[in-house]
């Protein structure tokens, strides 16, 4: 469980990865905010093709990164999302706060 | 409704959180038998790991307390499981199963309970306050193999 960040010019993407649950979610949600208020991107791309799990706490999470990206006026966007995680973003209506790609 | 049971299993561990991904491999392996597909593997362990991680977090707010799975294979392909605390329990099942209700942190989206329904066929949430929870769910899983 891991977070890695590469960044091009003012878009950052952050690649999340392996599972997203209560267990690892709460040092996973540090980390992301972490590289939020120190690098204060306009564009954060939240990039999960490596994420092998995740439940209602990857819905906190994508919250809660909106959230702070609101707050320093960027946009947050995720993308490549494997099948179990869009199944579960789905049923919770994520979609129509983050956009989901 | 009454069902025949034709196999079942039951697993018991502390409320530490290192055990949600113990309970997703346990339920998913007793799925196993039934051949399911990817999808239907997938949603059991997303409803399983929502219901064991609402006892983790919120049946034993501060202490490690004793969590139970009973998984079972009933007639027609439906798989049952069970999982069930002696925690603080639910004052009000309603408004807790509502879409967006919480009253955890901002750790916490309210959503558990919602997932659990629409992935599952089925979701029964028994709780008495000061004693525990027991939430029930049931999935009839698509016959694949022929007989
Ligand atoms: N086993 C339990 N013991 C005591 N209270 C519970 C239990 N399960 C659920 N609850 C209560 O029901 C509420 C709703 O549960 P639900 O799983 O839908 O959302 P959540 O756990 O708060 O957030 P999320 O599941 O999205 O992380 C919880 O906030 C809690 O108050
Ligand atoms: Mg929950």
């Amino acid at each position: 469980m891991s977070v890695t960040v590469t960044s091009r010019g003012s878009c950052l993407t952050a690649a999340l990865s392996g599972d997203i649950d209560h267990h690892g979610a709460r040092t996973m949600m540090r980390e992301l905010e972490e590289i939020i208020s120190e690098e204060l991107p306009r564009r954060l791309e939240l990039d999960l093709s490596d994420v092998s799990f995740m439940d209602s706490s990857g819905i906190a999470l994508l919250l809660m990164a909106r959230r702070q990206m609101e707050h320093a006026g960027g946009t947050l966007r995720a993308v490549h999302i494997p099948a179990q995680a869009r199944r579960v973003l789905d049923a919770a209506g994520v979609g129509r706060l983050v956009p989901l790609e | 409704m009454q069902h025949i049971v034709l196999d079942e299993a039951e697993v018991s561990f502390p409320s530490r959180s290192a055990n949600e991904g113990f309970a997703r491999a346990a339920a998913a392996c007793f799925a196993a038998r039934l051949d399911p597909t990817l999808e239907e593997l997938a949603d059991i362990r997303t409803a399983v790991s929502e219901a064991v991680t609402n006892a983790v977090v919120h049946a034993y707010p501060d202490k490690i307390g004793k969590i139970t799975m009973r998984l079972r294979l009933l007639e027609d392909d439906v798989l049952e499981i069970v999982v069930r605390d002696q925690g603080v329990g639910i004052p009000d099942i309603k408004k807790a199963r509502e879409p967006l209700f919480t009253t955890g942190n901002e750790e916490r989206s309210g959503m558990g309970f919602t997932i659990m329904e629409s992935f599952m066929d089925t979701l029964q949430v028994r709780s008495t306050v000061g004693r525990g929870t027991t939430v029930t769910m049931r999935r009839r899983l698509a016959r694949r193999t022929s007989q």
